[in-house]
């Protein structure tokens, strides 16, 4: 589907994570959650991909995929030509240490039983630096991402929840690898101190050329960080772009949804929102049929409801799954 | 249909907090996390707290509930809670205020939920603290889940914390929270893991209680979207303490403090092409040893000398609107 070459860091080849769960505490029975379904997608070297999406779309699983935090259940997810699934214990190490991971609640990338000097200091000392060259890097990395040296004999349970978030910021960073992937890392962050670490994440990727994966719900963050942008729903890749594309004319009406969906900047613009999204977020047990998006969608015709679109390319570098992406005139305007 | 009526009526203080303190003991001195900390939430209305990281905004809400871990301690202060001085209660009386009047949606859900109960039972559990019966109590906890938007509810119910997403979480916390109807409730950052659509839908639902209840919210976010969309008045917090205050019109369009108004600058809206975002120079303040003068001068372009030796007052610099520095712009 997306063209395949050396420039791609990390390739999901129809990735699929299905979750089992049981159901009814007596007479159980098991059903799939279908928290990655089916995605391809391939990140190239260098570049921030970003990616958005309905809460419960499956980004986190999907990011997890990566470093085989979570094993898949279908399809392959390849880092640097190597298929993830299958190499053995000590070549996943090895390229396990080439991925920093800020996770989405900061508390886990953070031990409770370590100060954060500890946790941050971690990953230089399982590389085997010496402890002088450490403790240089170390105070370096806390300034970088603008924690007081102050909290470096704290534990987590003494810092702010953005305190713990920078904390784990540094901690991904001090290796500087290659690929960094970033679940919602400044959702804990004033605008001023989410400004530094942005400028900081730029400014590593132009030194050292990292590729980020970039998770967010923040659509102006997103923006500002993306080359180009994902968008998901239900376990499923509606929309791939160009960042700056995608803004200006998307082609999903979940996308154009989302997008619209944004709270005004200042109080005088309590408004309606443009294309709100009807309805409740559907079911991944029991997922509409034909296109997920159908009972929701003010476009839907008889093919949206019987036939599932696949993610198909528009010119190109844009891709979408919608019946009708071409005839659907989404601006969403500033 | 906005998210918000046009203005609420200005309702009774329902709750009045007063020259509030909290520090922490540390091997490395003491932390003054909330130092003079005074403000009120009204009746029915929304009350934002807003401020750079890291300067007591879960700590402020976590003293209220007089829940501040040890080794903290609420060391000056009072809040008075519909008539009641709440820092002077035994814990049995306040262990009663907690959750009836007064709930929190805590910042870190894993938190606040149990991680060997499933989901509805969490809920479910701060119901039957309300003499519901157990077998009415379960049907109740899951449409709980169902007005928080989480998705095929039945069967989530049985989830267990881990095996929900980051959004997920957060929602089975404020259902929790809205369950047993306080007349205030405490959301600290109630919407971070949340998509945008799925976060309107969470704060309508909140808005409804409150239009419908007359509950009072209190919300610490970092998301001016949010406190433009839904905030009725505004606490901008620095390094402890509150900076400015008033309604949520003035402070976003007449902000008095340098800082709040460098804050509202460093708004990302731009691509990275075109530059980098603004910041706010310099570093956050330690709070084991603060600066003189006014907290923020090491950082402030428009600092005079007096700023560096006396701490300012607060000045109501229009009716409402409360700036704590000693040149407020206006
Ligand atoms: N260990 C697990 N067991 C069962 N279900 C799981 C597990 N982990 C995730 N899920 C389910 O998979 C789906 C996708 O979850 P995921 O955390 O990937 O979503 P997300 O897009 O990151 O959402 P959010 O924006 O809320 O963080 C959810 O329905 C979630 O409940
Ligand atoms: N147990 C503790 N021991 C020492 N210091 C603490 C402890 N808990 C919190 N602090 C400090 O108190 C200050 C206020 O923390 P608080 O969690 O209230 O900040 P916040 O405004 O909620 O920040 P954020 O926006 O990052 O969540 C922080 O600087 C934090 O490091
Ligand atoms: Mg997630
Ligand atoms: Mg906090």
């Amino acid at each position: 589907m997306q063209s395949r070459d050396a420039s791609d860091l990390v390739v999901l080849d129809r990735a699929q994570k299905h979750f089992v769960i049981t159901k009814g505490l007596i007479r159980r029975s098991h059903r799939a959650i279908r928290a990655v379904d089916d995605v391809s997608l391939s990140i190239h070297r260098g570049e921030t991909f970003g990616l958005v999406g309905e809460s419960g779309s499956g980004k986190t699983t999907l990011a997890r995929l990566i470093p085989r935090l979570t094993r898949l259940t279908g399809g392959r997810v390849s880092f640097d030509g190597r298929d993830i699934d299958t190499v053995g214990g000590s070549e996943l190490t090895r390229i396990r240490r080439r991925m920093g991971i800020v996770f989405q609640d900061p508390a886990s990338s953070l031990s409770p039983r370590a100060t954060v000097r500890g946790s941050v200091i971690r990953p230089l000392q399982l590389q085997g630096a010496g402890a002088r060259e450490a403790a240089g890097r170390l105070l370096e990395t806390v300034e970088l991402v603008n924690l007081g040296p102050e909290l470096l004999e704290r534990y987590p349970h003494q810092l702010s929840g953005g305190q713990q978030q920078r904390a784990s910021i540094a901690r991904a960073i001090i290796l500087r690898p290659e690929l960094l992937i970033l679940d919602e890392p400044t959702s804990a962050l004033d605008v001023s101190v989410q400004a530094q670490i942005l400028n900081l994440l730029l400014e590593l990727q132009r030194e050292f050329g990292l590729t980020y994966l970039f998770i967010t719900h923040n659509l102006s963050v997103v923006r500002y960080m993306s080359d180009r942008i994902g968008v998901m729903y239900l376990g499923k890749l509606v929309e791939v772009g160009p960042a700056a594309e995608l803004y200006a004319r998307p082609l999903h009406p979940y996308t154009a949804a989302l997008l619209s969906a944004s709270p005004p900047q200042t109080p005088r613009l309590r408004q309606r929102r443009k294309f709100a999204l009807a309805g409740d977020p559907p079911s991944l047990i029991d997922p509409p049929a034909g296109c997920h998006l159908h009972p929701r969608c003010a476009f839907t015709r008889d093919i949206c409801r019987q036939e599932r679109p696949a993610l198909r390319a528009i010119g190109l570098a844009r891709f979408v799954a919608c019946h009708f992406a071409e005839q659907l005139a989404l601006q969403v305007g500033d | 249909m906005g998210l918000v009526d046009a203005q609420p009526a200005a309702g009774r203080p329902l709750m009045q907090v007063s020259d509030l303190g909290v520090t922490f003991q540390t091997s490395r001195g003491s932390v003054r996390a909330v130092s003079g900390v005074s403000f009120e939430v009204r009746e029915s209305e929304v009350f934002a707290l807003v401020g750079e990281s890291g300067c007591g905004k879960s700590t402020t809400a976590l003293a209220v509930m007089r829940l501040v871990p040890p080794p903290g301690r609420i060391d000056s202060g009072q809040v008075v809670f519909d008539g009641v001085p709440l820092l002077d209660l035994d814990e049995d009386a306040m262990a009663r205020v907690r959750g009836k009047q007064i709930s929190m949606i805590f910042q870190n859900p894993l938190v606040a939920l149990n991680p060997v109960y499933r989901s509805a039972a969490q809920i479910e559990e701060a119901l039957l603290l309300d003499q519901i019966p157990r077998d009415r109590a379960w049907k109740l906890a899951v449409g709980v889940m169902g007005d928080v938007k989480i998705p095929d509810a039945p069967e989530r119910a049985l989830s267990y914390p881990h095996e929900l997403s980051g959004g997920m979480r957060q929602r089975v916390m404020t259902g929790m929270m809205i369950s047993r109807s306080p007349r205030l409730l405490i959301a600290d950052e109630p919407t971070t893991a949340l998509d945008v659509t799925i976060q309107a839908q969470v704060l309508e639902l909140l808005m409804d209680i409150r239009r419908r209840t007359k509950m009072s919210i209190m919300i610490i976010t970092h998301d001016f979207g949010i406190v433009a969309e839904t905030a009725d008045r505004i606490a901008v917090m620095y390094a402890g303490g509150i900076v400015e205050q008033g309604g949520v019109l003035e402070v976003f369009e007449q902000s008095g403090h340098p800082y709040t108004r460098l804050l509202m600058r460093a708004l990302p809206r731009l691509t990275k092409e075109e530059g980098r975002l603004e910041t706010i120079a310099g570093h956050v303040p330690n709070l084991v040893e603060l600066p003189s003068g006014c907290t923020f001068h090491p950082r402030c372009p428009l600092k005079r000398d007096a700023c560096l030796i006396e701490r300012p007052t607060v000045r109501e610099v229009s009716p409402g609107h409360f700036v704590t520095c000693h040149y407020p712009e206006v």
